[in-house]
């Protein structure tokens, strides 16, 4: 089974459902002649033509526009929004259109089209090419959103993604494209969209993450287990719909839940599993829940030292965890 | 002035309870009639109102212990009043004398008090106010190694596993001349022993045979930790199975004329609100055999047969994985139908929300188990001691019954009486059983 990057796994992906199915194609900045700023799309111009992989023009309003239109023609868009901060332009139609496309047509129009998007910081990439836009998305019913931690779940959710007949929000942590490697099988495999996976098992405190902040807490849970502390992690994968089953058996098993991710604290994605966890596993609960996220400021800087000032890196997990185990 | 707060009789016969949870913490403020804490007697729960509003101003009881009736447990008044001296938790109410002087001369064996029993417990956490609860730890004897010396969950589970001394040591009967009577008191009762939920004094009752080995606990196992009713449910069974010789009968019963019946007055019964359940036909049939047969409504006393001039009916109820309870319909030969419906709807509701009073769980004269609600055909049950029988009820089925010599398809239910053989020979409790079947198929 070959070792590739996070991104080799996501264009191994594309490919594979381009040639499966003639009706996927990709739309999105730089993605044909290019091969997309991240290359996540190179050599698929060659392979299936400008037809099938379209250079857009810098207008994400259209970008999407133009994907629910095919959609709702048949065919199965992947739009690439080139970097998440970019996407707000197609707020209006991804969450007014595409979100309730089924709902409003009583399930008679659907919208199969994937939004993949590059989030995240600590690439030196400033306030207009770090930003962490999930949780303005699973505010939405009617989206799915899903984000991977690894090559082997981002070829799988991807593939998913594609099949499923309504729109998905697929979040790529574009720090981790080159640094995160792992095995992926060739060939036709799918993740389910949905639930969680405890990537970790462990007795004494549970993390909650996803992306690039999944991956920084694998390394911190080592640490911690040096310590004596045995974390259980648990990668979210999909954000919307939660899997609820999951997380509170840790946390029911556990007692201490912290939650991790790099997007502003207040109104974040880890406001939800806290409100999850207190409602539904209260009893269960010998520690506050905890999370660890980005400041409340408007942007993530360009500075290097603030911006390691604003990310939460495996230093700050390991303390944080300590922080729980001990409490 | 400060308001005493008193532990109550909660019932005829119950003369001592547990407090097992304060809703209030000292130096909080309370309206009367306010939960201020729960006791527990024998199965039951209850909360107890304040007396009086103001202050929690002292404790005098910890959860976990038990107390006599009219044991001060707390005061309640004003912030900053003096509180009368010498009125300890071990004086008992004034109003009490008699109980005072019935009291044995030593004490029952109380748990040796912990080093730091009196400390501040600090933060209590949601899972360990809940394992507390539920497994009946006092939290006073658990040693925390959290924050600031918080007791956390890990504490609570740790102090659950570790066994108390006074178990790990050999049976009793394994070694004869060292076991339990022969060892002091303060080894029985070391310091770190979880509380059982009412200590009473050792019991001269015969020596039970050996138990199987313990199996040895393997990979992947799970020991469930054994809560108050657990342990309640499975000494009396055991008892009971050591008391009484059991002996079970079976009889059918046609309900052709009972599901008639039914049908006709539920919607009837249903704007008295009250749902006509098959249990009201099931203790009607009861008690009238009962009536007829006087003699299982007894008891067996050393001195004799002691028949009970009430008819009191045991209603097992099963509380889900829980266990079961058994609420007693008192004087239910003083009951109508419509009655006995009423009661039964009203007892098993407050059993399983756990809102039974102490008295309604005592003084039942024989039982009823409605094991067919669960599908079971019949079953031999276990008589529900000091009483004689326990009566069986299956899962009605229409079945084909041979009827003048044509087959026929009646609804037909299983009656199964276990008996205590010492006070019955067969032919009476067949006797008796009939009786029922009979009460049943000719219901008018």
């Amino acid at each position: 089974m070959p070792e590739m990057t996070l991104i080799d796994a996501v264009r191994m992906a594309m490919d594979e459902e381009m040639a499966r199915d003639p009706n996927v194609f990709i739309v999105g900045e730089d993605v044909g002649v290019r091969g997309g700023v991240f290359r996540a799309t190179v050599g698929l111009f060659d392979k299936y033509g400008p037809e099938r992989v379209i250079d857009s023009p810098l207008a994400e309003l259209s970008i999407v526009g133009v994907g629910i239109g095919a959609a709702l023609y048949g065919m199965r868009p992947i739009c690439e929004i080139q970097f998440a901060d970019f996407i707000y332009p197609a707020f209006n139609q991804i969450v007014s259109e595409a979100a309730k496309m089924c709902y409003r047509s009583n399930g008679d129009w659907t919208v199969p089209m994937v939004i993949r998007a590059p989030y995240g910081g600590g690439i030196g990439g400033g306030l207009y090419h770090s930003q962490s836009v999930e949780a303005f998305f699973t505010h939405v019913p009617g989206l799915k959103v899903v984000i991977p931690s690894n090559p082997y779940d981002a070829k799988g959710l991807l593939k998913s993604a594609v099949r499923d007949p309504n729109p998905v929000m697929f979040f790529e942590p574009k720090k981790g494209y080159r640094l995160i490697r792992g095995e992926v099988p060739e060939g036709e495999y799918t993740v389910p969209i949905g639930p969680a996976q405890v990537t970790r098992a462990g007795a004494d405190v549970s993390v909650f993450a996803y992306g690039m902040m999944h991956h920084y807490t694998l390394q911190a849970a080592e640490k911690l287990a040096a310590e004596g502390v045995d974390v259980e992690v648990v990668d979210l994968r999909t954000l919307y719909p939660v899997d609820r089953e999951t997380i509170l058996a840790s946390v029911r098993k556990t007692g201490k839940a912290l939650i991790v991710h790099e997007d502003n604290l207040t109104g974040g994605y880890g406001a939800e599993i806290a409100a999850t966890i207190a409602e539904h596993a209260f009893q269960d609960l010998d520690a506050p829940v905890r999370r660890l996220a980005g400041p409340d400021v408007p942007g993530v800087p360009f500075s290097h030292p603030l911006q390691d000032w604003f990310m939460p890196n495996p230093d700050k997990i390991a303390a944080a965890l300590r922080e729980l185990a001990a409490f | 002035m400060p308001t005493k707060v008193i532990m109550p009789q909660l019932g005829e016969s119950v003369v001592e309870g547990t407090v097992t949870q304060w809703l209030r913490q000292e130096g909080e403020t309370i309206q009367e009639f306010e939960s201020l804490l729960e006791v527990n007697t024998d199965k039951v729960d209850s909360e107890i109102p304040s007396p009086a509003g103001g202050t929690l101003l002292k404790i005098l009881v910890p959860a976990g212990t038990t107390v006599r009736a009219g044991t001060i447990l707390a005061w309640i008044g004003q912030p900053g009043e003096v509180l009368p001296e010498g009125e300890g938790p071990q004086s008992a109410h004034a109003a009490e004398p008699a109980a005072e002087a019935a009291a044995p001369a030593a004490p029952p064996p109380t748990l040796a008090p912990a080093a730091g029993r009196d400390r501040d417990l600090g933060f209590i956490s949601p899972v360990v106010a809940r394992l507390a609860r539920e497994q009946g730890v006092d939290l006073t004897l658990v040693k925390g190694t959290g924050e600031g010396g918080r007791i956390t969950k890990k504490d609570v589970l740790a102090f659950l596993a570790a066994p108390p001394p006074a178990q790990a040591e050999p049976l009793a009967w394994e070694t004869p001349g060292e076991g339990d009577l022969f060892r002091p008191t303060e080894l029985m009762f070391a310091a770190g022993a979880p509380p059982s939920a009412a200590p009473t004094p050792p019991k001269a009752v015969p020596t039970p045979p050996p138990a199987p080995p313990a199996p040895a606990a393997q990979p992947g196992d799970r020991l469930v930790p054994l809560d108050t009713l657990r342990k309640s449910i499975a000494a009396h069974m055991v008892m009971s199975k050591h008391t009484s010789p059991h002996v079970t009968t079976v009889m059918e019963a046609n309900l052709q004329r009972v599901t008639a019946h039914r049908e006709a007055h539920k919607a009837a019964f249903a704007r008295d609100g009250v749902n006509l359940t098959y249990t009201a036909y099931w203790i009607s049939a009861l008690v009238a055999a009962l009536k007829a047969v006087p003699l299982v409504n007894s008891s067996w006393t050393e001195e004799g047969i002691l028949i009970h001039s009430a008819i009191n009916i045991g209603m097992a109820t099963s509380l889900g994985t829980d266990g079961l309870i058994v609420p007693v319909i008192k004087h239910a030969d003083g009951l109508s139908l419509l009655g006995l419906a009423r009661s039964i709807n009203d007892l098993a509701e407050r059993a399983r929300a756990r809102r039974l009073q102490p008295d309604e769980v005592k003084g039942g004269t024989c039982t009823i188990t409605n094991h067919g609600t669960s599908g079971s055909l019949f079953a031999t049950p276990i008589i529900n001691q000091p009483q004689c029988a326990i009566l069986g009820v299956g899962a009605i089925q229409k079945r084909p019954v041979v009827i003048e010599d044509a087959i026929a398809i009646r609804p037909m239910v299983y009656l199964s009486l276990t008996f205590d053989h010492r006070i019955l020979d067969g032919a009476a409790a067949d006797q008796f059983l009939s009786t029922v079947v009979h009460t049943l198929q000719d219901w008018s």
